[in-house]
């Protein structure tokens, strides 16, 4: 079987596998979208205070924060399965087939950014219905959904590798907190001009507030090939990192094996 | 003290009461039952973690990010620490409860319950043993959470009262949250049931004045979710002591919604147990 073929076919079970058990990536559309609703109502009155930036609404402001929320949190799905596929002999099952190990890996998660993409869709969709207004158009979207399904496979490698590396759901669905902190420590909820102190310095060092801030841009103010190349960019960096950590996990686990 | 043990040398809820006492006694049984969930938090120290660890990291990330907030017209306080430590405190207390119903859905799963229910025990004490630890627990997150948010500004001004006060409101917390938790697992009979758990819980704590005061949310329909949520009484006692002197108009109505809740979520509980042991 070749590497494409092995992909295609580990791609789909991964797929088909996830939307079989809504419970695994139910929460990650429910919780975001649940924040979303609190904070806009909770919060509307901060879009008054001085050097809050000139938004729509806190619904338009939190549009790329929630999106990207949703994606982190569904990333993991990805990871919580390749441990479940060691846990139940699945994986030494593949690893006996002709299959190229990498097509492993790379099958978890293109399944991961096809779930990336359509949550992305979902959470557009489901804020423009509430009033959300997207300046960016159409050409926003598209860079909004590209954005959901990299961060997907960025989120997805790093859960894959702690899959690979343990071998335990538990621990994949234990890394949830250290997900929660880095998109709390960040522009995601409020803009970091508005914060102070270590909190301020933390939040604008956080690679997460830059992507969401080139994302967020282009909700509120327009779309600019800058933003858009600095959201994809910084997507980019953060999947090769994933990446990267997935493929180190998978070849210490297939040393072991051997 | 000997705790009595199963096969895999794990302690045995019950155990030491059942084999001391012929029928054993409620709070014998309970407070075995609550030992032996304190030794699986000693023995897995992660399980505690979303009991200390978060509402410390909740109340860091919450005044951090929210600081700005106290410039709303009607905030009543100028440092939100001392409107978010309390929120903190009993987010933690939540946990807490949730924890006996991953207990309990964890026991039924490994067939640990099947061996409960047949011994000589008060079927009541398993939902008091549980209970009696979470509400135990509810005080870990005020043991860590009070010590940073005062380092960082906050002011229990209202003294002893204030804490007495907090104190109840968590405890309260972890015993509702607990009931909600044990009604769930007890009808779905699975540890996965948990997630339903979280839900609820997390819709109750947030469509309240977790964030802000009802006057900053004046308009929207957060507001009228919020006013009539009965959280927002526990939490409004809960905050108190750190907004000035402590009065009974902060403090009725948040036992008027504890007992409320213990009255409802137990009577849920209850049915929840009945299915169960048909």
């Amino acid at each position: 079987m070749s590497t494409a073929a092995s992909v295609a076919v580990l791609s789909r079970r991964s797929v088909i596998g996830t939307a079989r058990q809504p419970a695994t990536w139910m929460p990650g559309l429910f919780f975001p979208l649940l924040i979303a609703a609190v904070n806009s109502a909770a919060l509307t009155r901060a879009t008054g205070l001085p050097g809050f930036p000139d938004v729509q609404s806190f619904l338009q402001f939190l549009l790329p924060a929630t999106l990207i929320q949703g994606v982190l949190f569904g990333g993991i799905v990805g990871g919580a399965d390749t441990a479940l596929d060691i846990q139940n002999g699945f994986f030494e099952r593949l690893l006996a087939s002709p299959v190229r190990r990498s097509a492993i890996l790379v099958g978890r998660l293109a399944g991961a950014a096809a779930l990336g993409g359509v949550q992305a869709l979902v959470f557009v969709a489901i804020f423009v219905v509430f009033g959300a207004t997207i300046e960016g158009g159409l050409a926003a979207v598209a860079v909004l959904v590209v954005v959901g399904m990299i961060l997907a496979v960025a989120v997805g490698g790093v859960a894959s590798a702690i899959g690979l590396r343990t071998g335990s759901q538990e621990a994949v669905q234990n890394s949830f907190p250290l997900i929660f902190v880095l998109l709390f420590v960040s522009s995601a909820f409020f803009p970091t001009e508005l914060m102070s102190g270590w909190y301020q310095t933390a939040a604008q060092a956080n690679p997460l507030s830059w992507l969401i801030d080139a994302a967020r841009d282009l909700v509120v103010v327009g779309f600019t090939w800058n933003q858009a190349l600095a959201a994809v960019g910084w997507s980019v960096v953060l999947a090769v990192v994933g990446i990267a950590v997935a493929l180190l996990a998978l070849r210490r686990r297939l040393r072991v094996a051997s | 003290m000997s705790v009595a043990r199963g096969v895999d040398g794990s302690p045995v809820a019950g155990g030491r009461a059942a084999t001391a006492s012929a029928g054993g006694g409620l709070w014998p049984v309970s407070a075995a039952l609550a030992h032996r969930a304190y030794l699986g938090m000693v023995r897995i120290p992660a399980t505690i973690i979303p009991t200390i660890v978060m509402p410390v990291f909740f109340v860091l990330a919450f005044g951090g990010a929210f600081g700005a907030l106290t410039q709303l017209p009607g905030f009543p306080t100028d440092n939100i620490l001392n409107w978010m430590a309390p929120f903190a405190i009993l987010q933690g207390a939540s946990f807490a409860g949730l924890g006996a119903a991953f207990n309990a859905g964890r026991d039924l799963e490994n067939g640990f319950y099947d061996r409960l229910l047949l011994a000589p025990a008060r079927r009541l004490s398993l939902a008091t043993g549980p209970l009696l630890y979470s509400t135990a627990r509810s005080l870990f997150p005020m043991c860590t959470v009070l010590p940073v948010a005062l380092v960082g500004g906050a002011r229990l001004v209202g003294g002893v009262a204030g804490l007495a006060v907090l104190a109840f409101a968590a405890a309260g917390t972890a015993l509702l949250a607990g009931l909600w938790g044990l009604g769930v697992v007890w009808r779905l009979r699975t540890q996965r049931s948990t997630a339903l758990v979280q839900i609820g819980l997390f819709a109750v704590l947030f469509l309240s004045v977790g964030q802000v005061p009802l006057e900053a949310m004046e308009g929207t329909w957060l507001e009228v979710v919020a006013r009539y949520n009965p959280f927002t009484a526990v939490l409004d006692m809960a905050r108190a002591g750190f907004l000035g002197p402590v009065g009974w108009s902060d403090v009725l109505p948040g036992v008027a919604a504890i007992a409320g809740g213990v009255v409802l979520l137990g009577w849920f509980a209850q049915r929840g147990f009945a299915t169960f042991d048909k």
